[in-house]
């Protein structure tokens, strides 16, 4: 497929992996980024190249979001890949990693296999695979990480079910690291949090709602990095959400461990009292934290000690959210509005706009050695124009998903995405 | 129809309007509203205790009770509350075994509606429960209890029957003692009393006490003899038997020792205390009979009476709001 080079041209560039933000151009050529000017126009355009003048927009690398759910296989009610993908491309997401448990589980070759082909067939964004660390995500015997390796997967996780045995643990990790295999955890002591529909806490409490203390994600995390310090594995942090766990991962990373920590967009945005009046969509797992919690995390993504930030996109139908809160399915969708969200929050004037950009760009592609994520020479041309100013009125029911549970439903943010491209190809354009 | 007490014609006579559509929290409801109702129930308490107890304020009404959870005295309470005030009262209890849960709420919830009831009684397992139902249908809905969160009418007469007791609220020391974690009476009564000036203590062991509850304005005890000492009312809160046996508390037996209530611990109490317990008890396990039995001290029936007559004043109130459209 041979498309007209273009140029991006009166753009702010923002490229964490080079640390430049400012003025310039960008150049497209065959699928690739043919050239970054920083500071200026581009000279000797030729006739050919198709000239987008971006009125001082923000063009950035694709978003890589490496934490998204969606239904396929299993559930397309749900989410399809398909859906996902429209959904991703509309927000500026050009690299999403789909999480194993599906049904079937993503616990051998083949299923890693269908998603690869699945991604192809809708050519519209990257699509990797999650594999599962146990067979069947069950926490019991290991999964064939070294096959799905091959196959294409890009790091294991049981996703939101923690592993619960620690032999069982300590062998994943042992073993994932002979085949340099990234494991990720969601850190959640599952006695404390069974049941959980919130954080233990005065809100809670007078909610009446079966609660969690947050030092259940520390007393998790805390057992990892034990292990991993023992085992000397690669180590990613699924989302965290407290500042206990914030201090113990600090420790680990004093230590020299080599530790990497998500945090979702969900948790950067709002509070338990968002919950108000029972909205179910914000019933999330790991649930919505106190403002204490809320502002560590932020704190934590400013410093650098939590890299990388995920939509944590996971589909729940009317029929699974219009139920009583205790009973609703937890997660939300955030393809669509993980970029606006960011932007919000940079608004806000918390965290520098390059530092935010850092980890939904070059903070997971490096972790998961991904070529995309940057905007040099030679990288393919996954690119997002946005109105970093703009304000839009989050509406859940025009989302592109096919599930509408956004908890920024009603919600006002600042920034729209107005083209992204994959590959040199525009996939969304508003 | 009966003649209404001439007490309580006075209040009726009296033009106050109750503003909202729906009862579904003590939180939603203002001092001067509790007033009111309280004053409403009063009357209707003296017509419980005529011989011809039948008024046609809710005349060509409809009352549903829709109990997921039983409850054979809140839902009897609230049929002989619509009936006494003349409405048509029909009772659904959809079993829970029969049904997948929320799903069928809303579902029952809408198919209900289609009947044009006006006043929605709901009870459920699930807290916010009441509150989801009020946002799908177009009749007032009353929380009868929804999960751990609140039992809005419950609290209102508890507020009967120690303003009956003691002339006021305002200033009275209670202490609500037992299983507060799970209780949505705690909870209502905590927001009521408070309102109306009460100072609450809460008394239970740390793990039947909901975190950070002393941030509800509370103080907080785990002694149960200075929990009570010097209090005017002790409410008694029911323990699901199954929390015992090493769940919530060690046993039985261990239990009744240090918060059951008996004539031993009663003594730390003001002189004149009152003793409370929304029912139904376990004898000998958060309360001794002696004690519950003892009409000296205890309002325990009394709530039973006052319940009829303040859920008749609830729905009076939101019925008026209906009639004025």
């Amino acid at each position: 497929m041979s498309t007209r080079p273009q140029a991006f041209t009166n753009v702010r560039l923002v490229d964490p992996a080079s640390g430049y933000d400012g003025p310039g151009a960008l150049l497209v050529t065959e699928g690739v980024i043919a050239d970054v000017v920083q500071g200026g126009a581009p000279q000797n355009l030729s006739a050919e190249v198709e000239v987008v003048d971006g009125r001082g927009a923000l063009l950035l690398p694709g978003l890589v979001d490496i934490r998204v759910k969606t239904g396929e296989p299993g559930a397309e009610t749900k989410e399809t890949l398909k859906s996902a993908a429209l959904a991703a491309a509309a927000g500026g997401v050009t690299s999403i990693v789909v999480q194993p448990d599906t049904n079937p589980v993503i616990d051998d070759p083949s299923v890693v296999d269908f998603i690869l082909r699945r991604a192809r067939d809708i050519e519209l964004i990257h699509v990797y695979p999650a594999g599962a660390a146990t067979k069947g995500a069950a926490g019991e015997r290991m999964a064939e990480i070294g096959l799905m390796r091959e196959a294409g997967c890009l790091y294991v996780t049981d996703a939101d079910r923690p592993i619960v045995n620690s032999k069982v643990f300590q062998r994943v990790l042992a073993y994932a690291k002979a085949f340099g295999v990234l494991v990720a955890h969601r850190p959640a002591d599952p006695w404390l949090s069974s049941g959980a529909a919130a954080t233990a806490g005065e809100f809670a409490s007078r909610m009446g709602l079966p609660s969690v203390p947050a030092i259940a994600e520390k007393i998790m995390l805390e057992r990892d990095l034990a292990l991993v310090e023992y085992t000397g594995a690669s180590f990613l942090v699924d989302q965290v959400t407290t500042a206990g766990a914030l201090e113990a991962l600090q420790r680990g990373r004093d230590k020299g461990l080599p530790v990497t920590a998500t945090t979702s967009i969900n948790h950067l945005s709002f509070n338990e009292i968002d919950i108000g009046d029972y909205r179910t969509f914000t019933k999330l797992d790991p649930p919505l934290r106190a403002e204490d919690d809320r502002q560590a995390v932020i704190e934590a993504v400013a410093s650098g000690l939590i890299q990388i930030v995920v939509s944590a996109h996971a589909p729940a139908p009317a029929e699974d959210k219009r139920l009583p809160y205790d009973e609703a399915a937890p997660g939300a969708v955030g393809l669509q509005t993980l970029l606006p969200a960011l932007l919000t929050l940079h608004h806000e004037g918390r965290v520098p706009l390059i530092d935010l950009i850092r980890t939904v760009t070059s903070g997971p592609a490096d972790l998961l050695g991904l070529p995309a994520g940057r905007l040099a020479k030679g990288a393919p041309a996954d690119l997002v124009l946005c109105d970093a100013n703009a304000p839009i009125l989050v509406d859940a029911d025009k989302l592109i998903s096919k599930s509408k549970n956004s908890p920024f439903d009603g919600r006002r943010l600042q920034g729209r995405v107005l083209r992204t491209l994959v590959d040199g190809r525009t996939v969304f354009q508003a | 129809m009966s003649e209404a007490p001439p007490g309580l014609n006075e209040v009726l006579k009296r033009t106050f309007s109750f503003p909202k559509r729906h009862f579904l929290s003590a939180t939603d409801l203002n001092e001067v509203e509790v007033a009111d109702l309280l004053d409403l129930a009063d009357g209707f308490v003296s017509l419980n205790r005529q011989t011809s107890k039948k008024l046609d304020l809710l005349k060509g009404r409809t009352l549903m009770n829709l109990f997921f959870e039983n409850s054979t005295r809140t839902q009897s309470s609230f049929e002989l509350a619509g009936k006494r005030l003349g409405a048509d009262v029909v009772n659904m209890s959809p079993r829970s075994s029969s049904i997948s849960k929320g799903e069928t709420l809303i579902d029952t919830a809408v198919t209900l509606n289609a009947m044009q009831p006006d006043l929605l009684v709901v009870r459920h397992s699930s807290s916010g429960a009441a509150s989801l139902l009020s946002q799908k249908v177009t009749c007032s809905v009353i929380n009868a209890g929804d999960g751990q969160h609140e039992h809005p009418t419950q609290a209102l007469l508890d507020a009967l029957s120690m303003r009956r007791a003691f002339g006021r609220i305002a200033g009275l020391k209670i202490a609500i003692c037992g299983d507060v974690l799970h209780s949505r009476v705690a909870r209502s009564n905590v927001s009521l009393l408070q309102m109306l000036g009460a100072h609450v203590r809460l008394v239970g062991p740390p793990t039947l006490m909901p975190p950070q509850a002393d941030r509800w304005g509370c103080e907080v005890f785990h002694d149960m003899r200075k929990g009570i000492a010097g209090c005017d009312v002790v409410m008694m809160l029911r323990l699901q038997l199954e929390r015992m046996d090493g769940v919530m508390a060690p046993s039985q037996r261990e239990y009744f020792r240090f918060y059951g209530l008996d004539r031993e611990k009663l003594a730390h109490a003001s002189a004149g205390v009152k003793v409370m317990h929304p029912g139904p008890m376990n004898r000998g396990v958060e309360i001794d009979s002696d004690v519950a039995d003892d009409l000296s001290v205890s309002l325990i029936q009394d709530q039973v009476e006052m319940g009829v007559a303040a859920r008749m004043a609830v729905l009076t109130a939101l019925a008026q709001r209906l009639d004025n459209g």
